[in-house]
């Protein structure tokens, strides 16, 4: 299996290196003109006005919060199933991240809500599970770094991100689920996408964008952390030689 | 069954022999239902409209509040590790702890229950749901609280983390227990609401224990 390939952290550090530059440009080029079709051409909504314009940092920042978290739960079953060593390091890296992603959806999402529906927050099913899925990663997080020893908190921290994966289903369907403020997908549907393809190309650009992003911080995330593991086993190396 | 029913027995009788830690939860559940009155003013329409938001609450914080002693001092004095090699395998052994938390904290709860629907002035068809939808919500309460407290076993601070990672999982027990009693008072039927609470415990019965026996399993290697 091709996973298995980049257990070798010099194969994954050399891939990593190669792939960078790439995924760099493609978040550049993708943001970029995702911004400027978003901001500029796209035409502003017929109710909502040049507001809708939020949806264009909000949909995708949404999308990613929970997609970074299904990556967290899936390298969390990888690291425990087959102990890939790299798969730890994905899930360390990935949550801080998506973390971002998921305040970064209810800061606009407030920013938004304020105009629209004349409040900056409402306790309806998208806004209350997406913030419990805000504190999910904090909670990830916290568990990661409360060991002494690293290894123990990686372990805990695979465990609760498999037992806090039953609330990405009740995010995505919460809107199906319960009558709430929150509109309805209008995207990601089974009868496909009720947007205009004036207003659904700006957002898949951002959303491409988006996951570039994430890639190249998971890629950068990842080799610093391969490189510190590096670097304090060449301190104790150098300590015991010195002994 | 008899090596399951065992590991049940020895922890009840230390609860037992440990009366007061028991009716420590118990008075913290009532103390705290009994501040809500004294903070928000003592008008009784008021009163009876938070009286099922409440009641929830101080039983969750309860809970809580006991499970850091789940599996605490059995990890510390060695326990954990015999219970590990004896032939039970590890998920029965935490579901078989669960239990016995469930028996001295859920079910304590849900008998004082009343006295919090009492000082809420609470009515009789209203009581009786809060019953049902504690007695329902209380058992997924110890089962993923379980959870918690074997993954931060061995953590700095991990009668503060504890918290932390649960409490987001608790929200949709909460959620539905309180609605519950909610569509009971305002002479809906609860019975969605308390088929939703049964439905979580259902699917927390058998994949909890498997979760909390893979963290301890982290904490004894």
């Amino acid at each position: 299996m091709t996973m298995h390939r980049f257990a070798n952290p010099g194969r994954f550090m050399r891939f990593a290196d190669r792939a960078l530059p790439w995924t760099l440009g493609a978040m550049v080029l993708c943001l970029g003109a995702g911004l400027y079709l978003g901001l500029f051409v796209a035409p502003p909504d017929y109710q909502q006005g040049e507001s809708v314009r939020i949806m264009y940092v909000h949909v995708p920042s949404a999308w990613m919060a929970l997609f970074v978290y299904t990556n967290i739960a899936l390298a969390s079953a990888a690291s425990l199933i087959w102990r890939h060593p790299l798969a730890d390091l994905v899930a360390k890296a990935s949550s801080p991240i998506g973390a971002g992603f998921t305040f970064l959806a209810l800061a606009t999402g407030s920013l938004w809500g304020k105009p629209m529906w004349g409040t900056w927050w409402v306790w309806d099913a998208r806004l209350t599970s997406v913030l419990v899925l805000f504190f999910l990663y904090l909670g990830h997080m916290a568990l990661m770094n409360a060991f002494d020893d690293q290894a123990r908190g990686r372990k805990a921290a695979a465990i609760l991100a498999l037992v806090g994966f039953v609330n990405v289903p009740i995010i995505k369907f919460s809107v199906d689920w319960w009558n709430t403020l929150h509109q309805p997908a209008s995207v990601l549907r089974l009868d496909g996408p009720t947007i205009h393809s004036s207003m659904l190309w700006p957002l898949l650009l951002m959303a491409l964008g988006f996951t570039f992003y994430y890639v190249t911080l998971l890629f950068i995330r990842v080799k610093s952390d391969l490189l510190a593991a590096r670097a304090r086993a060449l301190e104790v190396a150098a300590l015991q030689a010195g002994e | 069954m008899n090596a399951f029913l065992a590991v049940i027995g020895r922890d009840l009788r230390l609860a037992l022999r440990q009366r007061s830690d028991v009716a420590l939860v118990v008075m913290f559940f009532v103390l705290t239902g009994a501040m809500f009155p004294l903070a928000v003013g003592p008008e009784p329409n008021l009163l009876a409209r938070i009286a099922p938001g409440v009641t929830a609450v101080a039983a969750l914080l309860a809970v809580l509040l006991s499970l850091e002693r789940l599996f605490l001092a059995d990890y510390e004095d060695g326990n954990l590790e015999l219970l590990a090699l004896a032939a039970l395998p590890l998920e029965l052994v935490a579901l078989a702890k669960v239990a016995a938390h469930w028996l001295t904290t859920g079910l304590p709860l849900v008998i004082a229950a009343p006295v919090i629907a009492l000082l809420y002035d609470m009515p009789a068809d209203g009581l009786a749901v809060t019953l049902l939808a504690l007695a329902l919500a209380t058992p997924s309460l110890s089962l993923i609280g379980a959870v918690g407290a074997a993954l931060t076993l061995g953590a700095r601070r991990g009668g503060v983390l504890i918290p932390l990672l649960v409490l987001p999982l608790y929200v949709p027990i909460l959620i539905f227990a309180v609605s519950a009693i909610d569509a009971e008072l305002a002479g809906l039927t609860a019975l969605p609401n308390l088929l939703l609470l049964a439905a979580i415990l259902a699917f927390a019965l058998p994949f909890t224990p498997i979760a909390a026996a893979a963290a301890l399993r982290q904490a004894l290697t």
